[in-house]
């Protein structure tokens, strides 16, 4: 009979699931590792299909480390290093979210305090990389030709390092007219902005530059490099160009296979968007702390649900690191 | 928990460890030494078999440590890791094999390089 009778609630405030703790864990404890496994397996059914596409289009895949080579107020050519730094930094806000849940079993509310602010800090800088790293992929560094097929084709001097488009395309005074709806009955939707040059600008240059080849997204096995071909052959793949594209969108990119932009922007905007919401909760619960809701409820137990949540968030994100810029 | 001792130690000891598994990382990741990036190993390269180990590295830290997996009860600890480690391994296993085969079917025939 006793599971039936509504109990005193001991703890002020707080609902605590009729005070059963199965296994040790409290209600809230509980449901967070039940939302917690729940959103992993949604997290890996997107890494798995993400691998899946990686194994499908193994000779062809974009190489991370030509894709993601920036840094912050330096040019030129840093593979690695600004993720490097993006991990780093949640890492450490992870390190001070359990620094908080620590001072809360010791009821220090001072230090609670601070350490929930570091992690907020943390958050916000991650949350700004981020969106650094898509403004960075979305803009594109080199440009590129796509084929009628589909296919992307990029340039590279003779030393076979890619090169960018303005590094040899020669602007001819061709005039561009947008295309309206006036001009067609099957009016194409603007493609976005205009890319910087014209299909025959890029293949007047090309021919023009002896020093220029091409480089197509097929992989070499042996090598794992992408295969540069040799000058005849190409002019026949220009021959069948269909347009310039400079940067990343969902239908097309500049760095290779579509579903690469596709997965990158899905999976990193799903983990952003958990970021996001971790800070909100965070920025929350770093309110309640200041006015002593925790501390009147007597203990810092929510600290650690959030601290359960913010963690998996990291978690994701170790996961993320090694599937897109590692492996 | 009211009398829980301080694991402040032990907290910026794994963040070390962490931080340290990162850095091993990033630097076999843009050194790319030959010897293990164009080796095969069960199916892709030794490199490639180091990151994930090292990840996993990390996550158990971080699940352990961080989450408190250590101090739970062993019994939502299994509950939580088994079951996960369980079906995310048999999702990863049969798709990876599937996109092997959708590989070998287009490479084989149905990818073109050439052009006239």
């Amino acid at each position: 009979m006793e599971a039936t009778i509504a109990t005193e609630n001991t703890n002020k405030g707080a609902w605590t699931g009729g005070g059963k703790e199965p296994l040790g864990a409290s209600y809230g404890k509980m449901m967070m590792w039940f939302f917690i496994i729940s959103d992993a397996l949604t997290f890996s059914g997107f890494l798995a299909a993400y691998g899946l596409m990686r194994f499908k289009f193994l000779d062809s895949w974009p190489i991370a480390d030509e894709v993601f080579t920036h840094v912050p107020f330096i040019h030129g050519h840093y593979p690695m290093y600004y993720v490097a730094f993006m991990t780093f930094i949640l890492i450490f806000s992870s390190v001070t979210m359990v620094l908080a849940v620590d001072a809360g079993h010791h009821m220090k509310k001072g230090k609670v305090t601070l350490y929930m602010l570091l992690t907020i800090i943390g958050g916000v800088i991650f949350l700004g990389s981020q969106a650094w790293e898509w403004k960075n992929f979305i803009g594109g560094t080199y440009g590129a030709v796509q084929l009628q097929d589909g296919k992307i084709v990029q340039f590279v001097d003779a030393t076979g390092h890619q090169i960018a488009l303005e590094d040899f395309v020669v602007q001819s005074n061709e005039s561009r007219v947008v295309h309206t709806k006036s001009n067609g009955l099957w009016f194409e939707k603007d493609a976005g902005a205009l890319p910087p040059y014209t299909i025959n600008e890029v293949i007047e240059s090309f021919k023009g530059n002896a020093n220029v080849s091409l480089r197509t997204e097929k992989i070499n096995l042996e090598t794992k490099q992408k295969t540069i071909v040799s000058r005849e052959e190409a002019l026949k793949y220009l021959a069948n160009a269909k347009g310039v594209i400079k940067g990343a969108n969902l239908k097309v990119n500049e760095y290779g296979e579509t579903l690469f932009a596709n997965f990158f922007f899905f999976i990193t905007g799903f983990h952003g968007f958990h970021v996001f919401s971790g800070i909100l909760i965070n920025i929350i619960i770093f309110f309640n702390v200041i006015i002593g809701t925790y501390e009147r409820r007597g203990h810092y137990e929510m600290i650690e649900k959030v601290g359960l949540y913010w963690h998996f968030v990291d978690l994701v994100w170790v996961f993320v690191f090694t599937f897109f810029y590692l492996v | 928990m009211a009398h829980a001792e301080s694991h402040t130690g032990l907290i910026w000891k794994v963040f070390g460890i962490l931080s340290l598994i990162t850095a091993v990382e990033v630097v076999l990741g843009i050194s790319k030494p030959d010897s293990l990036h164009l080796s095969n190993f069960l199916g892709t390269s030794i490199l490639n078999w180091i990151f994930l180990i090292l990840t996993l590295a990390k996550a158990y830290g971080i699940a352990w440590y961080f989450m408190h997996l250590k101090q739970e009860k062993a019994g939502l600890r299994r509950a939580i890791v088994w079951t996960s480690v369980f079906l995310i391994c048999y999702l990863s296993v049969l798709v990876l094999i599937e996109g092997n085969f959708l590989g070998d079917v287009l490479s084989g025939r149905y990818t073109k390089w050439f052009y006239r």
